[in-house]
């Protein structure tokens, strides 16, 4: 039997009149890489601070390695590390220095200070203020700091939101050298579907505090499998979505604002040749198709007809 | 290998916090210097005697004798009529006294009285002086009074000492003596108003305090250590602004250093208290600026920093005194120029302690980390 490392059983919370999260159960292996994916809004941070023990939940229950906050706290917080989304360290205190005093709560020394500087690789940065670091450095750092106790369970509320793909890709690297040592467990929450897809093995999608959809990136694009997105553009302009609505078999998802189009296929050679027939029958001209493989964020507009970024 | 010792936890904590104020330029501005040039200013501005100088603005009226007499003596010192024409008063023992006539037409001079250019309007009608001034200030008074003695008396432009004045210079009577004790007290509540609330609150705006809750850091040693550092940064601004005054001013603590510290170990605790506790919850660092400003403009004004606050009602003294600014304010006052040793500050500190702890545990109650 593999023993479980989070439980998470049943869990409500709600402020004023807004469910952030709705009756939520899932639960973490040792190991196990688990990314929390949705949009601005969709109850992740919520639902992790309970996991950490920062916020409490209104019904339901957390457990985690057999404790639970309420009877444990002192020993849960010396097993998990996190990082929140943006904190912000003492401007005025260096690298080192702010390792040095988070160390200090956890009665670890200069040695593992100096371990975790070569591990997010800030080793140039060690006496720097924190004033004067990157948006990714300062990222690096928390992840850092978070990291100082070597955690058995890892809880990172964004780490990448804000950061450029550069920057974004030194933390992926860390955290997957994290994963080849097979030690910790990780929660991530993020908006970014390539981050869930290069990083975790288990996946859920939630969206207003509800599990839309969990499992590995294959089991949850399985019943998609073989299915194709043609993303295109039309040079005629002011197209309303009707044109794609009286169902001609086809399933397109029509952007009004962008004025842009995702076609479903599932059989290229006999579909795509009717849409195109389709649209000169509207009177209509394809400027610009693209063909790839279906992805989480098509999964995610075909579960809730939303995109997981509010701003693309 | 052999694993590094652990850092110690508080220590970590303070120097953290140390760390954090000695390396913002502007706290220590604040903090140690900007209290320095203010008792300098203040202290130079009250201590040396410089000639006073009284504005009088003359109404150009026809047949002005006396008036024109007057300004003709000293008309020719004075040939540019945009310029005032000036009248000396000497007197050795309390200062010169500078009287400068202007003649300007009534508008003229109705501006220029309200705009606090001068403080009196003189003319003359049938031969005799008209004064025009507010009779409630006392600086109008002063220039009335003395000018009614020149022109009653003729010319005496030496005033003879004939009366018996006997200034008081002596170490503990000056303006300044009175200032120093006011300032650091000041210092303790600024500081530690400022530099723990507004810190604490900044530190959860940045959720820094969240994080920080976040392991297993003990709470109690946070919140030792940020309190202890501040109090050490007080002790070092105090002691730098005393040697300052003694150094500048010839200051000397007349009375019990050790109830001297003691009633600023007070002082510290009891503000420190009302720091906590009005910097309980919020995390918006507007919020506590207005919070902080509610509690220190107030006593700013009425503790009696800058000038006695016996001239505010007398109903309103016996409050007044129980501040906790005025009672650290008096307290090191009775010390450094009365000579006050325990006996006459174990109140002020019972109070201060009292109410510090007070404040302290209802802050702890609503005490919000994130």
């Amino acid at each position: 039997m593999v023993s479980l490392l989070i439980e998470v059983r049943n869990v409500y919370k709600s402020f004023k009149d807004v469910k952030a999260v709705n009756g939520l159960s899932f639960s973490v292996r040792p190991g196990q890489f688990l990314a929390l994916l949705g949009p601005n809004g969709a109850g992740k941070t919520t639902l992790v601070e309970m996991i950490e023990g920062i916020q409490f939940p209104d019904k339901g229950e957390i457990v985690i390695e057999g404790k639970t906050w309420q009877k444990h706290s002192e020993e849960i917080h010396r097993i998990i590390g996190l990082s929140l989304q943006e904190t912000r360290f003492t401007d005025k205190l260096n690298v080192r220095e702010t390792l040095a005093l988070f160390a200090s709560f956890y009665g670890l020394g200069s040695d593992r200070v100096e371990e975790v500087i070569d591990l997010v690789n800030l080793e140039e940065k060690r006496k720097s203020y924190v004033v004067n670091l990157s948006g990714g450095q300062r990222q690096r750092l928390a992840l850092g700091i978070s990291l100082l106790n070597n955690p058995r369970i890892l809880l990172l509320d964004e780490p990448t939101t804000g950061l450029d793909p550069t920057a974004r890709r030194e933390v992926w690297a860390i955290l997957k050298k994290l994963k080849d040592e097979a030690n910790t467990s990780l929660i991530l929450t993020t908006h970014y579907m390539e981050e869930a897809e290069h990083l975790c093995d288990y996946i859920i999608i939630i969206d207003h505090g509800k599990i839309l959809r969990e499992g590995t990136l294959d089991q949850l694009l399985f019943a998609e499998k073989g299915k194709k997105i043609a993303g295109f553009t039309l040079k005629e302009e002011g197209i309303k979505p009707e044109v794609f609505s009286n169902n001609n078999g086809f399933s397109v998802q029509w952007d009004v604002e962008k004025q842009k189009g995702n076609l479903e296929l599932t059989n290229i050679e006999t579909e795509l040749p009717e849409f195109l027939h389709y649209l000169q029958t509207c009177g209509l001209t394809i400027e610009n198709m693209e063909i790839r493989k279906i992805s989480l964020d098509d999964l995610f507009i075909d579960l809730t007809g939303r995109h997981l970024h509010a701003n693309e | 290998m052999q694993m590094s010792k652990g850092y110690n936890q508080l220590g970590q904590l303070m120097i953290s916090h140390f760390k954090e104020i000695i390396r913002e330029p502007g706290i220590i501005f604040w903090g140690i210097v900007f209290p320095i040039l203010m008792s300098l200013g203040l202290g130079i501005a009250f201590t040396q005697k410089q000639e006073v100088v009284r504005k009088v603005a003359v109404l150009e009226t026809e047949n002005a004798v006396i008036l024109d007499s007057m300004l003709t003596i000293y008309m020719s010192d004075t040939a540019n009529a945009e310029e005032f024409m000036v009248m000396t008063i000497e007197n050795k023992q309390i200062g010169n006294t500078s009287f400068e006539f202007k003649p300007m037409n009534w508008n003229d001079a109705l501006i220029a009285l309200k705009r606090g250019v001068v403080n009196i309007i003189i003319s003359e009608n049938d031969g005799k002086i008209e004064y025009r001034f507010d009779p409630l200030n006392p600086d109008a008074q002063l220039s009335y009074t003395k000018l009614n003695k020149y022109f009653i008396n003729g010319d005496p432009v030496v005033v003879e000492n004939t009366q018996n004045i006997q200034p008081l210079t002596l170490k503990g009577t000056r303006y300044i003596d009175f200032l120093i004790p006011g300032l650091l007290a000041m210092g303790i509540m600024m500081s530690t108003m400022w530099g723990l609330s507004y810190g604490m609150i900044e530190k959860r705006s940045k959720k820094l305090l969240r994080r920080m809750v976040a392991t297993p850091m003990k709470k109690s040693y946070f919140l030792i250590s940020i309190m202890t550092v501040r109090m050490t940064m007080n002790f070092i601004e105090a002691v730098l602004l005393i040697v300052f005054a003694w150094l500048a001013f010839d200051i000397t603590i007349q009375g019990s250093i050790p109830a001297l510290l003691a009633i600023f170990i007070a002082g510290n605790i009891g503000f420190a208290g009302l720091a906590f506790f009005i910097s309980c919850r919020t995390a918006k660092t507007e919020i506590g600026n207005g919070l902080i400003n509610v509690v220190v403009m107030p006593m700013m004004i009425l503790s009696g920093i800058f000038f006695s606050y016996h001239n505010f009602p007398d109903s309103l003294i016996p409050i007044l005194q129980k501040l906790p600014l005025t009672l650290v304010a008096d307290g090191m006052r009775s010390i450094f120029i009365e000579g006050a040793g325990f006996e006459q500050v174990t109140t002020p500190i019972a109070i201060l302690l009292f109410g510090g702890t007070i404040f302290f545990s209802l802050g702890l109650k609503f005490f919000r980390w994130y």
